[in-house]
């Protein structure tokens, strides 16, 4: 299976052909606007290995996340960076492409950092193999985790290698009332402190608090935070409703915005209503303000921002880079699909 | 070789004194003499010109030249790597970054702190205790290594698998590439914009960037840490414990082995009270709140008792703790005291396969005739081998170099990988024709392309060429060297 994906590449290249790489399409919002003769990548699915003492899973592209996650939580285990499906056809493969990372990110990590390796397939049609299914490797340059984000437009991303980690053995939710310059100092102040917490969210005056860990640690810090307690099923759904953007902020026409801050960064005053995530450092932004007054707004706090979600969409998703990171993109672009045939043009019009 | 080009010599030294001050170029050899190597002592070479810039600008500067003039250039810091990654070019420049030792901010609200490269390892944590906040990875060289060269060799230590590598561990570089042009990767801010150039960077062992200025993420001191030291009749008993540790859910803050012969050599260097009865003993760490730690020690230590932990001993206080530390951190210096030399590899293998890679070692010890004490990071399968020998001795230091080749290949054979986190240097780059086909190779070196089109930075490290591949595999076929004039990447 993998060799046809591999001569669909091959003669994709011969005829200078783009080609759109897809799994379930769970995504196809994300980035510029996809183009080109969808290449499927459903076929090449399946789990190869996941041995729960290695904290280790790998699995083909084409593997649903949903199987991918329910297999993890029969060992009680989990993909620590809570990816967003966005769907339920998402694919493990579109996922690693996408890098995007859910309310755990703050305290666990990002889908990169998790990602020990990866094999593609590469503009030329090789399939090639990076890292490994070990925890240490620094054999060679990481070009798994330059894969992480990527939105397949380095290679088809076949095949990942995953950590992952226990599930906590508890979690309890608190909702506090704050205004928005209090839940900054707050949650800044908290992740300065050693405290369990593995889940943030403001929004509207509520500021929600995800703690995770042993039970009677647990109790000792929700007694410190104070708040009230979030009934568990509750919780779950709140939490459920941020990763997948089910949440009510979300609902609505107006353009959705991902604007990534230091965290300490203080409230962005940018027209539209905000939901802040990861103890500071992720605004979301409901808004019909200019794509210049957001990116404008992101960069004087040394952030960026992305379009994340539009119904029209004009200009780039993503922030612009400065011109050697953009040479760089363009060689490492080159040297990974010389044809230019992946993806092109969804990370940046030029790519 | 330095000698041979007293011309070139003069003409680059000159070049670079056009606007470095006097002290900050040294071509004399008892000055160059101490750039000759790292911390892999049997790779030597004189640097032709030796370079101690103390601001960007002059870093600049000094890349524009070389670039201009062809000279390749070779970045170091503390010089306490192992893999010769900082072995200097004997026609090129030495860059040496040890006057980059500014703290520029710790910005306690967003846990980070903005460094220099030549600022060592636990300075970091040094100038956020005030915060109580720390810089997590501790690689056991942190009261030398600087951040720059942890940067470059995307260094661990011995608490990676509960807080990560660098890479898990730096949000942002500043530098320049190799002709000189100004470069940041990453961001303060999650998830910066673009492929993850950052990543590529951290463990590039120099050969994409010089790095100047490193953003590093701080996290809160755990309020407390308690470390158990168990004791096992065998090693593949102590091995087993650590996959049932890890089965229990539990991810602690270190998990460490070491064997007999280890614990032996450490324990008349530093006293750490280890169990020399022991064939193997293991250190395992909880941190966190004081109630975290209480519970889950006493979740570990039920899991090693049915491991079959014959001794357990938990620090009551945080000097027992240091020193049950202390050991594991002095091994490779205990090592020089009970040999003339020590070589350490650093392979790193599925968990699972720990005894039949020791059992292998044991049967190299056999084989070469040289004893090899094993440290290892347990709970993220990172072997550190110490081969003990006498490099005065030419027989012996190709035995061991035999050895620690055929130790590395058994790693990869078992789904491993050659480095975990020392790097590959000149000292693994055979090794790496072993662990990659020639398309995956081709690709690192388009990278390299990338980067640095005309490889003026570090050449000859880290990525082998295909000719140097061809020769490696019909010298371990046992044939004939071809090729072998041809100059590696």
């Amino acid at each position: 299976m993998i060799e046809i994906l591999q001569e669909k590449i091959r003669q994709a290249a011969e005829r200078r052909a783009p080609l759109c790489l897809r799994g379930g399409g769970s995504k196809d919002f994300y980035g510029n606007a996809p183009r080109g003769e969808v290449l499927d990548t459903r076929g090449y699915a399946g789990i190869v290995a996941y041995e729960p003492t290695e904290l280790v899973v790998t699995a083909r592209c084409g593997t649903s996340l949903v199987e991918l996650e329910n297999a993890l939580r029969e060992n009680n285990q989990m993909l620590p960076f809570e990816p967003p499906h966005f769907g339920p056809a998402a694919t493990l493969g579109g996922c690693v492409a996408a890098g995007l990372s859910g309310p755990r990110r703050a305290s666990a990590g990002a889908l990169r950092d998790f990602l020990l390796g990866a094999k593609l397939v590469d503009g030329r049609g090789n399939l090639l193999a990076f890292g490994g299914q070990v925890m240490k490797n620094v054999a060679g340059y990481d070009v798994s985790r330059l894969l992480a984000g990527s939105l397949g437009t380095l290679g088809l991303i076949a095949e990942a290698s995953i950590k992952v980690l226990p599930r906590p053995p508890a979690e309890a939710t608190l909702r506090l009332r704050m205004t928005e310059e209090r839940a900054l100092e707050a949650l800044n102040q908290w992740a300065g402190e050693p405290l369990p917490v593995s889940a943030t969210a403001w929004h509207d005056g509520d500021l929600s608090v995800r703690l995770s860990g042993a039970e009677n640690a647990l109790r000792a810090v929700a007694r410190k935070l104070g708040g009230d307690d979030l009934p568990d099923a509750q919780a779950a759904g709140f939490w459920q409703g941020l990763r997948e953007h089910a949440d009510p902020f979300f609902a609505g026409a107006e353009p959705l915005w991902r604007i990534a801050v230091p965290p300490a960064a203080p409230a962005l005053r940018v027209p539209g209503r905000q939901l802040i995530e990861w103890s500071g450092g992720l605004r979301w932004l409901k808004s019909d303000a200019a794509a210049e007054v957001v990116r404008e707004a992101a960069r004087r706090a040394r952030g960026h921002a992305t379009l994340f979600r539009a119904e029209r969409r004009a200009g780039e998703a993503f922030s612009p880079l400065d011109p050697v990171a953009m040479r760089l993109h363009r060689s490492l672009k080159a040297a990974f699909d010389p044809a230019g045939i992946l993806n092109p043009g969804r990370l940046y019009a030029e790519l | 070789m330095g000698a041979a080009l007293p011309a070139r010599q003069r003409e680059v030294a000159a070049a670079l004194r056009a606007f470095l001050p006097a002290r900050a170029v040294l071509f004399e050899e008892e000055d160059t003499r101490p750039y000759e190597c790292d911390g892999l002592t049997a790779y030597r070479q004189l640097p032709m010109v030796v370079a101690l810039p103390e601001t960007e600008e002059q870093v600049r500067r000094i890349l524009e030249v070389c670039s201009a003039m062809k000279v390749p250039v070779v970045p170091r810091g503390a010089g306490t790597g192992l893999s010769g990654g900082a072995l200097p070019p004997g026609d090129g420049v030495l860059l040496s970054m040890a006057k980059f030792m500014r703290v520029l901010r710790v910005d306690p609200r967003n846990r980070v702190a903005v460094v220099q490269p030549g600022v060592r390892n636990a300075a970091i944590s040094d100038v956020a205790a005030p915060f109580s906040l720390y810089y997590a990875p501790d690689p056991s060289s942190q009261i030398a290594c600087t951040i720059g060269g942890n940067v470059s060799e995307n260094s661990g230590g011995v608490h990676c698998l509960k807080y990560g590598l660098t890479v898990h561990n730096v949000l942002r570089v500043r530098g320049y590439t190799a002709a000189g042009e100004p470069l940041e990767l990453g961001s303060e801010a999650p998830d910066a914009a673009g492929y993850d150039l950052l990543a590529l960077a951290i463990g590039s062992e120099g050969m994409l960037l010089v790095v100047t200025e490193v953003t590093v993420k701080l996290l809160p001191k755990p309020q407390s840490a308690r470390v158990i030291m168990a004791s096992f009749a065998d090693v593949e008993r102590a091995g087993q414990a650590v996959a049932d540790i890890i089965a229990a859910g539990i991810i602690p803050a270190g998990l460490e082995m070491m064997d007999r012969p280890a614990t032996r050599a450490v324990e008349q260097f530093v006293g750490a009270g280890y169990d020399l009865d022991a064939a193997a003993i293991l250190l395992c760490e909880s941190d966190g709140t004081p109630e975290e730690v209480e519970d889950e020690i006493a979740r570990m230590k039920a899991v090693l008792e049915r491991s079959g932990a014959t001794r357990m001993t938990v620090s009551r206080d945080e000097p027992e703790r240091l020193r049950f530390w202390s050991g594991r951190k002095a091994a490779f210096p205990a090592m020089g005291r009970i040999s003339p030399d020590y070589y350490c590899m650093d392979g790193t293998i599925p968990r699972k396969r720990l005894g039949e890679v020791l059992t292998f070692i044991g049967a190299m010890e056999k084989k070469y005739g040289l004893r090899c004490p094993n440290v290892f990071h347990a709970g993220d399968g990172n072997l550190h081998p110490l081969i003990l020998f006498d490099a005065n001795d030419a027989d012996q230091l190709h035995r061991t170099e035999a050895f620690a080749a055929e130790v590395l290949e058994k790693c990869i054979a078992v789904g491993g990988t050659i480095t975990g986190e020392h790097g590959v240097g000149v000292e693994k780059i055979s090794q790496m024709c072993a662990q990659f086909g020639a398309g995956e190779l081709e690709l690192f070196q388009a990278v390299k392309r990338a980067f640095d089109p005309a490889a003026l930075l570090n050449p000859g490290k880290a990525v082998p060429t295909l000719a140097h591949c061809g020769e490696y595999r019909s010298l371990r076929a046992g044939g004939r060297p071809a090729h072998s004039d041809l100059p590696r990447f």
